[in-house]
């Protein structure tokens, strides 16, 4: 009838035509459609529920496509780590070189630092005195006191070699430190002339750099690393101010920050550098390139969201596809057959409305989980189960409404009017449920997307690589994030909420809209 | 009335049966070998059986030698003599640690039941009487709301505001830092400090079903002739609201309320999984992801029970409350 009503519409009424009083043109007809769109786009809530799901696919199913980056890209960043560098130790105890050919053993060492810190200037050993000559600060020559021969020093500056495997001279070590010790600036040692400067820096006489002298010992940590005597004599200059940290511009030019922990256990210090380092941008803050930051895996929020809200809305529709479809077939036969056939489907209804389903939908992920399923055809099963688990209640719905309009007498018409059964199903009952079946479907759209983000929010439904708004929340699982990262979980906590309440919203709207026993 | 509750309990067993047939397939179907653990670890201790022999006894002893079919009369005989077996993941029998959490998962519905009821229905009923005004939308909206809040995202909402920002409560637990030093009536409150909220996750989102199943109601019986000729023979509209509508109202209630009474026993799956509190739905959550299968079964089992349990008691209260239902 309403298609009629319709046709008969179409010829638009001009005003110059008249019409009969009892011409059905006189009176504006909408058809049943009409009238449910009209209600329901007077009730302002149910349009803002559809506006918010007119955004969510834009922004789900467009956003994809105009975002600048793609699923699973990642981004790194240039991260300053500080990496061990050096280790320096100030030398507390003597040292010792032997002069060439003489016997200068640990016992005599041992006897000499006695003497030092009793202050006496000889030491008898066996029999042998020997002479302790402080020749410089902490800097002693031990000599054969009958002879005066030199056969050893002591002392607690440390002359390093500024080119590495250079080994030098006794005589050189004696007038080097004798010179440093005594603030001297310049020595002479196996007939050359050196000059040392202010910081240690022992010259040849045309300039070339030779050697250090420092209290302190400096280590490199990083094998195969020679560390430049700019380097060490800048680092002693820096333990001696108590420094926390210095900048140093080393040979190629680079300028890097250099921090100094004392470990008073091992009573030595450990340099580390900070080092530039490329690493995935992990927990990136909301920029100019990333609106909402990047997540755990240095991958783009926003983008995530877009991809999550496809995953999550694709899914919805998915289940309720299946669970309307088989909830149409098996609520349509027991209602259109009643007797044994609705008894049966009903016994089987109530059996799976009876499975505790999430629980079931839990173990059979954790079951999937340690199959290492494949992500792809693990999100098809679960649209699978979730739709199976579901047709009951659309079967219910369906074979009630089918058991009371079955009775009417418009059907009783229908049969005397010799319509075929298919004809009568499909034509005549099937339409008239089909208001339930959309407001149904609407809503159970919404509670299949929060099972879907509570299981994948669990880690058992949508997995890695994929996006989903339930696996994005899932990083608040970890306080830290909880506490620091809102761009983690609030945006895609809000789209969920806002997604689903829109869905319902709509359905709300629509199950009033088709109600005509509406008031307004 | 008494032929039709005896109908309706040989039905919930023969579904009940069907029920628990289709999840011990499901079960066996699982491709967990954890039986083939324990007997591998079984047999590296010192002067024990070999693997083989281990494995033996223990496919025997969970009566997995027995196809789906046999295996399954087996559990139903030890499920109805109350031998549910030991439980992989806790190792103590399945029932004691079923009787260790299942009080507090009860403890915490009963309260989350009564507030429930107490905000729920009163909401309700004033937005169906105050119908189409800023009111009714308000709390329509906040109650579709409350049901499509996923749980998971209120409850990091909750801990970001209350334990986090204003550190009023503890992020997980039941019990606090120092609960073995308090005394007795301080080791309760410090558990109910740490209750307050889940309890709160747990009525709100339960909260919005109810308040639109009142309003509907609701509006159906202030449609109903009667109320009109309440109306029209001159009661102020305080008594028929609060007399006449309302009381029926309650019809629908107590059938809903009353059906969800031994669904107090289910646990809160995700409220106590998330804040770590050690109900049914904890345990129960740990079990089946640790592959325990005695325990998995015993509550799923106990799940249907609960369900099967529910419809009835919504059933007979119907026929109890509304005395236009007579059931031959």
């Amino acid at each position: 009838m309403n298609e009629d009503l319709e046709k008969k519409e179409v010829p638009a009424a001009s005003e110059e035509e008249q019409y009969s009083l009892n011409d059905d043109r006189r009176v504006k007809v909408l058809s049943p459609g009409a009238m449910v769109a009209k209600r329901f786009f007077r009730n302002r809530i149910a349009v803002v529920g559809l506006c918010i799901l007119a955004f969510m696919f834009i922004f789900s199913f467009i956003g994809g496509i105009i975002s600048p980056y793609k699923e699973n890209q990642q981004f790194y960043r240039i991260d300053i780590q500080n990496k061990e560098y050096a280790g320096a130790v100030k030398n507390t105890e003597f040292r010792y070189a032997a002069a060439p050919d003489q016997k200068f053993d640990s016992i005599i060492q041992a006897q000499v630092v006695l003497a030092t810190t009793k202050k006496q200037d000889t030491v008898t050993y066996r029999d042998v005195t020997y002479g302790v000559i402080e020749e410089g600060k902490d800097f002693y020559r031990v000599t054969l006191a009958d002879t005066d021969t030199t056969i050893g020093l002591a002392y607690k500056d440390i002359v390093t070699p500024s080119v590495e495997g250079t080994n030098f001279s006794f005589d050189f070590i004696f007038n080097a430190l004798k010179a440093y010790t005594n603030d001297g600036t310049s020595f002479t040692a196996d007939g050359k002339n050196y000059v040392i400067d202010e910081d240690g820096g022992v010259f040849s006489s045309d300039g070339d750099e030779l050697a250090f002298i420092s209290r302190y010992v400096i280590q490199t940590i990083v094998p195969g690393q020679f560390l430049s005597r700019a380097f060490q004599e800048e680092l002693a200059a820096e333990l001696e101010a108590g420094a926390d940290s210095f900048v140093f511009t080393d040979v190629d030019g680079v300028e890097s920050e250099y921090i100094i922990d004392y470990k008073p256990d091992v009573k030595n210090w450990k340099i580390r550098r900070a080092t530039e380092t490329r690493v995935y941008d992990t927990y990136g803050q909301p920029s100019r390139e990333h609106p909402l930051g990047t997540d755990r895996n240095g991958m783009d929020m926003l983008t995530r969201l877009m991809y999550g809200g496809r995953v999550s809305l694709i899914i919805g529709f998915i289940v309720e596809l299946i669970a309307t479809f088989l909830g149409i077939i098996m609520g349509g036969l027991a209602g259109y057959f009643g007797k044994w056939v609705d008894n049966l489907i009903m016994r089987i209804v109530d059996i799976f409305y009876c499975i505790p389903s999430m629980p079931v939908i839990i173990i059979i992920g954790a079951a999937m989980d340690a199959m290492n399923m494949d992500p792809k055809l693990r999100m098809v099963y679960l649209m699978l189960i979730l739709g199976f688990l579901g047709w009951p209640g659309m079967a219910r719905l369906i074979r009630g409404q089918i058991l009371s309009l079955r009775e009417q007498e418009f059907m009783t018409a229908t049969e005397a009017g010799g319509i075929s059964v298919s004809r009568r199903i499909f034509k005549h009952l099937v339409p008239n449920v089909i208001p339930q079946i959309i407001v149904s479907v609407t809503m159970g759209i919404g509670g299949t997307i929060i099972t879907e983000a509570s299981l994948s929010f669990l880690g058992l439904g949508v997995k890695y690589p994929f996006a989903s708004w339930g696996n994005i929340i899932n990083d608040v699982n970890n306080t830290f994030v909880l506490q620091h990262y809102w761009f983690i979980w609030i945006p895609a906590g809000a789209l969920l909420l806002l997604t689903v309440l829109a869905w319902n919203l709509v359905g709300d709207g629509l199950r009033d809209a088709f109600d005509p026993k509406m008031k307004r | 009335m008494r032929k039709y509750i005896i109908k309706r309990l040989f039905l919930s067993v023969i579904i009940f049966f069907f029920v628990m047939l289709i999840i011990y397939t499901l079960m066996r179907c699982l491709p967990t070998s954890y039986i083939e653990n324990v007997a591998r670890s079984k047999a590296q201790q010192p002067g024990s059986k070999s693997y083989e022999e281990w494995m033996a006894q223990l496919t025997a002893m969970y009566n997995m030698d027995k196809g789906i079919l046999g295996g399954y009369f087996y559990w139903l005989r030890d499920f109805f003599r109350g031998n549910f077996g030991d439980s992989w993941y806790y190792t103590i029998p399945v029932i004691d640690e079923f009787n260790k959490t299942v009080w507090l998962s009860f403890w915490m519905g009963l309260i989350t039941m009564f507030f429930e009821l107490i905000i729920a229905i009163p909401l309700g009923i004033i937005a169906a009487t105050k119908q189409y005004t800023k009111t009714d939308y308000t709390i329509s909206v906040l109650a579709l709301a409350f049901i499509s809040l996923p749980t998971f995202f209120f409850i990091a909402l909750l801990k970001l505001v209350f334990c986090v920002k204003l550190g009023w409560f503890d992020l997980f637990g039941l019990v606090g830092r120092n609960y073995m030093q308090l005394d007795a009536a301080h080791q309760f409150l410090d558990k109910c400090h740490h209750l307050v909220l889940p309890i709160v996750t747990l009525i709100v989102i339960s909260i919005g079903g109810l308040m639109r199943y009142t309003r509907t109601n609701m509006l159906e019986v202030l449609n109903a002739d009667y109320i009109r000729t309440a109306r029209a023979k001159g009661l102020d509209e305080h008594k028929v609201i609060y007399k006449h509508a309302f009381r029926n109202t309650l019809i629908p209630l107590v059938t809903i309320v009353g059906g969800s009474l031994p669904g107090l026993f289910s646990g809160a799956l995700f409220t106590e999984t998330m804040f770590s509190i050690p109900g049914i739905g904890y345990a129960s959550y740990h079990a089946m992801v640790g592959g325990d299968i005695p325990f998995s079964m015993f509550y799923l089992a106990f799940l249907a029970i609960l369900t099967l349990l529910g419809n009835l008691i919504a059933d007979i209260l119907y026929a109890v409350v509304d005395p236009r239902v007579r059931i031959a």
